[in-house]
């Protein structure tokens, strides 16, 4: 067997620099982004990383795609705001420190429980399961209202027992801090289950159930085992977000929109590459943030963008990423740049046509008592006049049609550029 | 339980079952045509509801009965044509995410278009008012004329399956699509036929159910999931097991809101007295009308541990 890329001897040189890069990003970002809104923000990346780390176990590594994956997040957020209240009493001796161990045993309690009917099945089949069983979860939390809240939800108070060495998780930065630890911990640990036995299994199973099964293995035990340790993340995941939000409701914690949501990201970021959903996830938090500030259409965009990422691109954000630098490692790129800028000036001329007449129509839709005036991008245009939306309807044309004439030449280069890389692969084989 | 509200409730439970399987009949024969789970199928069923209060509005319930369904036939074609046969190479999570994106799409337009709170789509004179009266409770017709449409569909679509020469080419594409290809027949048109074909059915329960029951943007995912539970409880790809499947469904629903007998209830009948402070009191009170939500995914669960491949169902994947 040849390897399919260079391994340093006898440290793996690479490797150790990417995590201590990643460790550095953690550490230094609340120092560069400073702003209360920017902590909450990185505070939500960081569990939300988590989150959708353990779900790519099942979507990317197993195959298994789910649509119940809220179920566990949000019954570790319960499981840990009503352990963190007994401890506040004194009931339950254990420092916040180690509360999201809590939430992820309650993930794991509840994957072993559930996940056995769950993983009977894969494939289509196991999405409904998952679907049916987030429901049932998602009903359950309205008739429950002793452990679910109700509509208001479960509180807690976060500061409780002295301090360890002056550190009480009352500020923002302390939490953001603990989450960021988790964060770096359980990555770690999320990839280094890529590497074991049960982790390659799984690859396995995704790939080729069949032959697994002649191979002696029982292909749903090795389903099995993975859900319950994506449960058991998902879990940590929703105890960070319980200790980050003090708060946790029914309605919204285990809901099929959250496990939507998670669905939608991580296969955004790119289910294919094990970092893809950290991307997925950086995305998420910016998107619900940022863009629904900026846009009230925010939804119709993100439908519209994952639509086209399934059908063109079904690698995600990563697999971008992961083309580029192979075309940077044979030093091509430099030669598509310009190809690069012209979709990218087309694509946004396109795009700003298109986003005037979708705005224009939000805004006729939603805000008719205001008037037919809107602001947009600093303009201010007149929704019910003729001229507007002849003129967005031109620049969205002109946009399109350039694009279209951008696509082609640079897809004739994309596949030049293929191909010298697959004669020098070839030429390097045959030396 | 008295006569008059079993009977009722029985009708009630048999249209809505009905409904359930004009919505459920068309993902089934996606499903066990093209392997695709289609997650948008409600969403086509909101727009046929959607299209037939717009129409309705210009040129009347009747014409909207048969044009709406059409529109939404040819929507689901070309989203087949343009988007799902696209990503059909990727396998059938891409194809199932596809359709998920759809829905998300779907709902954003109608709401974009509709507006966010429910339309006043109204039911025909025709359909208004009591068919009969049973034990001094009326039956609205416009239940009734789900059960009629639906029956209707059912006969039509075995008719087509069965009798027709399309019909033999899909039955035969079903199981072995590469003979039939080689035989000559365009199978890609045909998946584009069923899928359009399927989304029709959809448009049409939602034409029906839009005016019975209510038309808003929380249409689709209100029915979403169970039809879902219908369709593997069922049996996957099993036409017959929808059938049953979604008119169990229908009545155990419609039967469990209407009842108000509880654990604690019950206990108390046998002379076991429980009460605020007694163990397990959260699960005790609880009313089979309040639990009703959850019936339909209790049952799938029960069904995959006792009998994983659906009432009558043959795959065993």
């Amino acid at each position: 067997m040849t390897a399919t890329h260079y391994r340093f001897k006898p440290w793996n040189v690479g490797r150790f620099l990417v995590w201590t890069l990643f460790a550095l990003l953690l550490i230094a970002a609340p120092h560069v982004f400073t702003s209360s809104l920017a902590l909450t923000m990185l505070s939500q990346m960081g569990y939300l990383i988590i989150i959708c780390l353990s779900y790519n176990m099942l979507l990317g590594q197993g195959g298994m795609l789910s649509f119940g994956h809220a179920v566990y997040t949000g019954l570790g957020s319960f499981i840990t705001i009503h352990a963190i209240n007994m401890a506040g009493r004194g009931e339950f001796p254990v420092p916040l420190v180690f509360m999201p161990v809590v939430g992820g045993l309650a993930g794991l309690f509840f994957a072993v429980l559930l996940g056995y009917v769950t993983t009977k099945k894969s494939g289509t089949t196991f999405a409904m399961i998952t679907l049916g069983i987030g429901e049932l979860i998602a009903a359950m939390a309205l008739m429950f209202p002793e452990f679910f809240g109700g509509e208001g939800g479960v509180t807690t108070d976060r500061v409780y027992g002295q301090g360890l060495l002056g550190i009480t998780f009352g500020p923002g930065i302390e939490v953001y801090y603990l989450i960021a630890a988790y964060c770096f911990t359980c990555t770690a640990a999320m990839f280094a289950f890529t590497g074991t036995p049960l982790g390659r299994m799984l690859n396995a199973v995704r790939d080729n159930p069949e032959r697994v099964e002649f191979m002696g293995y029982d292909t749903q035990q090795v389903r099995y085992r993975a859900f319950c340790i994506a449960g058991f993340f998902a879990g940590v995941g929703g105890a960070l977000a319980a200790i980050n939000f003090e708060i946790v409701t029914g309605v919204d914690s285990v809901s099929m929109v959250r496990s939507g949501g998670y669905l939608l990201f991580t296969f955004l970021g790119g289910a294919t590459f094990f970092f893809g959903p950290i991307i997925g996830a950086v995305l998420l938090v910016l998107a619900s943030v940022l863009l629904s500030e900026l846009s009230k259409a925010w939804l119709l965009y993100l439908g519209l963008v994952f639509l086209f990422m399934v059908m063109y691109a079904p690698g995600g954000v990563a697999s971008l990423i992961m083309m580029n630098l192979r075309l940077a490692k044979y030093g091509k790129l430099g030669r598509l740049w310009v190809s690069y800028l012209g979709l990218a000036g087309a694509g946004l001329t396109a795009l700003l046509g298109a986003a005037a007449m979708v705005e224009m129509t939000y805004h006729l839709q939603l805000n008719a008592a205001l008037g037919p005036q809107l602001h947009f991008l600093g303009a201010s245009i007149n929704a019910r006049g003729l001229t507007s939306w002849f003129g967005a309807g031109f620049v969205l044309l002109t946009g399109l049609g350039l694009f279209e004439l951008c696509r082609r030449e640079f897809l004739r280069q994309w596949g030049e550029a293929q191909e010298e890389i697959e004669r020098e692969i070839k030429r390097q084989e045959a030396l | 339980m008295n006569p008059e509200f079993f009977v009722i409730s029985l009708l009630n439970g048999f249209s809505y079952g009905l409904l359930l399987f004009m919505l459920s009949s068309g993902l089934t024969l996606i499903f066990s045509m093209m392997g695709v789970l289609n997650f948008a199928h409600t969403s086509f069923y909101m727009l046929g509801a959607y299209f037939a209060y717009s129409l309705s509005g210009s040129i009347g319930f009747w014409p909207a009965l048969v044009l709406a369904p059409l529109l939404v036939g040819v929507m689901g074609a070309l989203f087949e044509r343009y988007c799902l046969r696209r990503v059909h190479k990727f396998g059938h999570v891409p194809e199932l995410l596809v359709t998920f994106g759809l829905s998300y799409l779907v709902l954003e337009l109608v709401q974009l278009v509709w507006g966010r709170s429910t339309v006043p789509y109204g039911l025909p004179p025709l359909l208004q008012g009591p068919l009969f009266t049973l034990y001094g409770t009326q039956f609205p017709r416009s239940r009734s004329f789900i059960m009629l449409v639906a029956l209707l569909m059912l006969l039509a679509v075995w008719l087509v399956l069965t009798r027709t020469r399309i019909g033999l080419v899909i039955q035969a594409a079903l199981k072995h699509p590469q003979m039939v290809e080689a035989l000559g027949h365009n199978v890609p048109r045909v998946f584009m036929l069923v899928f359009g074909g399927g989304c029709a059915l959809a448009g049409l329960a939602g034409v029906i159910g839009g005016n019975t029951y209510i038309t808003e943007p929380a249409m689709a995912a209100s029915v979403g999931s169970i039809i879902f539970v219908v369709v593997v409880v069922g049996g996957m790809g099993s036409l017959a097991g929808a059938f049953l499947a979604s008119l169990l469904i229908g009545i155990v629903q419609t039967f469990a809101v209407a009842l108000d007998y509880s654990l604690a209830g019950a206990l108390a009948h046998v002379g076991v007295q429980v009460g605020e402070g007694s163990v397990g009191w959260p699960v005790l009170k609880l009313t089979i009308s309040q639990v009703a939500p959850m019936l339909p995914y209790l049952l799938l669960v029960l069904i995959l541990i006792l009998r994983p491949k659906g009432l009558l169902g043959t795959r065993e994947d």
